[in-house]
């Protein structure tokens, strides 16, 4: 789907990966079976340069798709102004397919952490959250997609399920969003629930964008596993599990491969993403 | 019992901080180290990026040290804004003050150096002026003419051999350095920034003109600051390095 | 030199500066692209590190202070050059004001 100046206004039902500029040329001479690509977004905030070069070269062949990580959406002080003016710069002249942001506060007067921290799911965040997602929206004036994190513990307070908590936030803003099936592996592991049961749980028909990545393995205090999210290596096979019960029940969705860390060379990423053009073929047969 | 960001933020950059009661595993035991896992993203990931930023004072003071002196600057200046590229602004002027350092009298110049180039890197792109605009230039109308300069044109001035120092520690085989002083000047002449070290009278010239000087004023204050100071040469690095932007010719 | 002079110094100088001039042949918009790029900062990764890892990493005490190896400054021989001291000095011996 274009939109009137030929921009696509969708990710394409197919195997995207995360856009890194060591792949720069292997992407334009052979990019199968990979069709779309996602940046960060603070990576393309520069006045100019090479980045921004590649970016535009790039998005004249492949759908696009924002990926924010520091606006801070689930931080307790408002929104930076700032910062909402530059995504709505970069997205003004990209146009990209889609934008997506996660649910989680990386700021805190002024300190960027650089890190996706974590947040209780009350009515208090809940009402929090929704107001900046309407503030996004608005600014960006387009839908945007809202990821579910990695946890690696939870908040004694919380009163909402992560599920029930994204589900109330798609209804009441509107957004859809992006269900990083890494991430619920992760926090199913850590916290000690069925992640199966979480699928079940989420709000499937809102899912715009589904994630995939590598995790690495720890323990805590007491021997328990404790998985971190680290985007260094292959998606492990009881992911690669949970994506097919996924993709069964929400049906074709686009699929993207986050590698973050340790970036192998490209046909080690395109294998990652051709098996999961294969994961998209068995439920579209 | 609420854990407002605060405190979770305190813990995080404070290590003798408790981890903040009300934050727990899957069964309700306490969370523990588990926290740990974001104190370290934060303090790894804002490594990375200076690592990134500095490889050249990184290998001048060794991985170890460098790890160190990254973890105590990220404490004391985490970054202002999302936008990582660029984050390092005030390292230079932390290892000019950090007294364990200050006997490598160079670093903080090494840092502006490799910082100078980062914001190059990253500047807005501009096309250079037409050969043919200033060759129509008459001799009056250059002398009062402001040259625009690119928005990636760096001037770093130094008492050390900077550029030399610079290429010792991040190219194998390159010379050791010898005393002397190094002026260099940073041009983009289309995506990789160019380090070219300035001839005597070179840097006080460039200044000139980054001040919104006229090129008879800027050859002025190259001339007053080394006899040997030679236009020509200038005028050929600026054009070489696409550094002219456009010019101002005085009505 | 007179302002004449000095308007006809900076003509000739501009003249021979265009002369040995010659302009980069325009490349294509892709090969341009092509080259080194710096790693951009931002990701949505959890650091290499783990748990335990991380309070060995980094050393949040910043009170007891030693450089634990050396770099390559360890092989750079280079005066002392403080501000106030001659720009292009000869070799003079390595003062070290703090002890490493």
């Amino acid at each position: 789907m274009l939109d009137t100046s030929g921009h696509p206004t969708h990710l394409p039902t197919a195997p995207g990966v995360g856009y890194k500029p060591q792949h720069f040329q292997d992407i334009l001479e052979n990019p199968a079976p990979v069709t779309w690509l996602e940046v960060h977004a603070e990576n393309y905030m520069g006045d100019g340069g090479r980045p921004l070069a590649q970016l535009r070269h790039l998005s004249e062949r492949f759908p696009i798709s924002v990926h924010g990580v520091g606006l801070s959406i689930g931080g307790e002080g408002r929104l930076d102004p700032d910062h909402l003016a530059r995504l709505k710069h970069l997205c003004g002249w990209l146009l990209p397919a889609s934008f997506s942001e996660h649910l989680a506060w990386s700021t805190h007067d002024s300190h960027f952490m650089n890190d996706l921290l974590p947040l209780p799911y009350t009515a208090t965040t809940l009402a929090r959250v929704t107001d900046h997602i309407d503030e996004v929206q608005e600014a960006l004036g387009r839908r945007m997609l809202l990821e579910n994190p990695s946890s690696y513990l939870a908040f004694v307070e919380s009163t909402l399920s992560e599920t029930d908590f994204l589900t109330e936030i798609a209804r009441r803003t509107g957004c859809g969003l992006l269900l990083d099936v890494n991430n619920v592996f992760i926090s199913a592991t850590n916290l000690a629930v069925d992640p199966r049961a979480y699928i079940d749980a989420f709000p499937l028909a809102h899912v715009g964008e589904i994630h995939l990545g590598g995790h690495d393995e720890d323990e805590d205090d007491h021997g328990a596993p404790l998985l971190i999210d680290s985007h260094g290596r292959e998606v492990a096979d009881p992911v690669w599990a949970l994506l097919d019960y996924t993709l069964q029940r929400s049906g074709p969705r686009p699929v993207l491969i986050e590698w973050d860390a340790d970036v192998p060379d490209w046909p080690v990423l395109a294998d990652e993403a051709r098996r999961a053009a294969r994961a998209l073929e068995r439920v579209a047969a | 019992m609420s854990v407002c960001q605060t405190s979770f933020h305190d813990a995080l950059f404070d290590r003798t901080t408790a981890v903040p009661p009300g934050l727990c595993d899957g069964v309700g035991q306490p969370a523990g180290r588990r926290f740990n896992v974001y104190r370290n993203n934060v303090a790894v990931s804002l490594t990375e990026a200076l690592e990134h930023g500095f490889p050249a004072v990184r290998s001048l003071i060794g991985d170890e040290n460098f790890k160190k002196v990254s973890g105590l600057f990220l404490l004391q200046t985490p970054p202002s804004i999302p936008v990582m590229m660029l984050y390092g602004q005030e390292f230079p002027g932390f290892l000019e003050t950090f007294p364990p350092l200050s006997h490598i009298g160079y670093l903080g110049d090494i840092a502006r150096l490799e910082q100078a180039q980062r914001e190059a890197y990253h500047a807005a792109d501009s096309g250079s002026v037409a050969a043919e605009t200033l060759a129509r230039l008459s001799p009056d109308a250059l002398a009062h003419t402001r040259f625009r300069l690119a928005a990636a044109t760096r001037l770093i001035r130094s008492c050390w051999p900077i550029y030399d120092i610079w290429r010792f520690a991040t190219m194998n085989g390159a010379p050791k350095p010898a005393a002397l002083a190094q002026d260099v000047l940073i041009t983009r002449p289309e995506y990789d920034p160019a380090l070219h070290v300035l001839p005597q009278g070179g840097a006080a010239f460039v200044a000139a003109l980054l001040a919104g000087n006229t090129l008879a004023e800027a050859c002025d204050a190259g001339a007053s600051d080394a006899e040997a100071f030679d236009l020509s040469a200038m005028l050929s690095l600026l054009l070489q390095g696409g550094a002219i932007t456009a010019v101002e010719t005085e009505d | 030199m007179s302002n004449t002079m000095k308007t006809i110094a900076i003509a000739s100088a501009m003249t021979a500066a265009l002369a040995a001039h010659t302009a980069p042949a325009a490349a294509e918009t892709k090969e341009k692209c092509y080259g080194v790029s710096l790693a951009g900062a931002n990701d949505c990764k959890a650091g290499a590190g783990t748990t335990c890892a991380g309070s060995s990493t980094v050393d949040y005490q910043g009170n007891a202070w030693t450089l634990v190896d050396q770099g390559t400054c360890s092989e750079i021989d280079l005066p002392a050059m403080a501000d106030g001291t001659e720009r292009n000095g000869s070799l003079e011996p390595l003062e070290r004001d703090l002890p490493a």
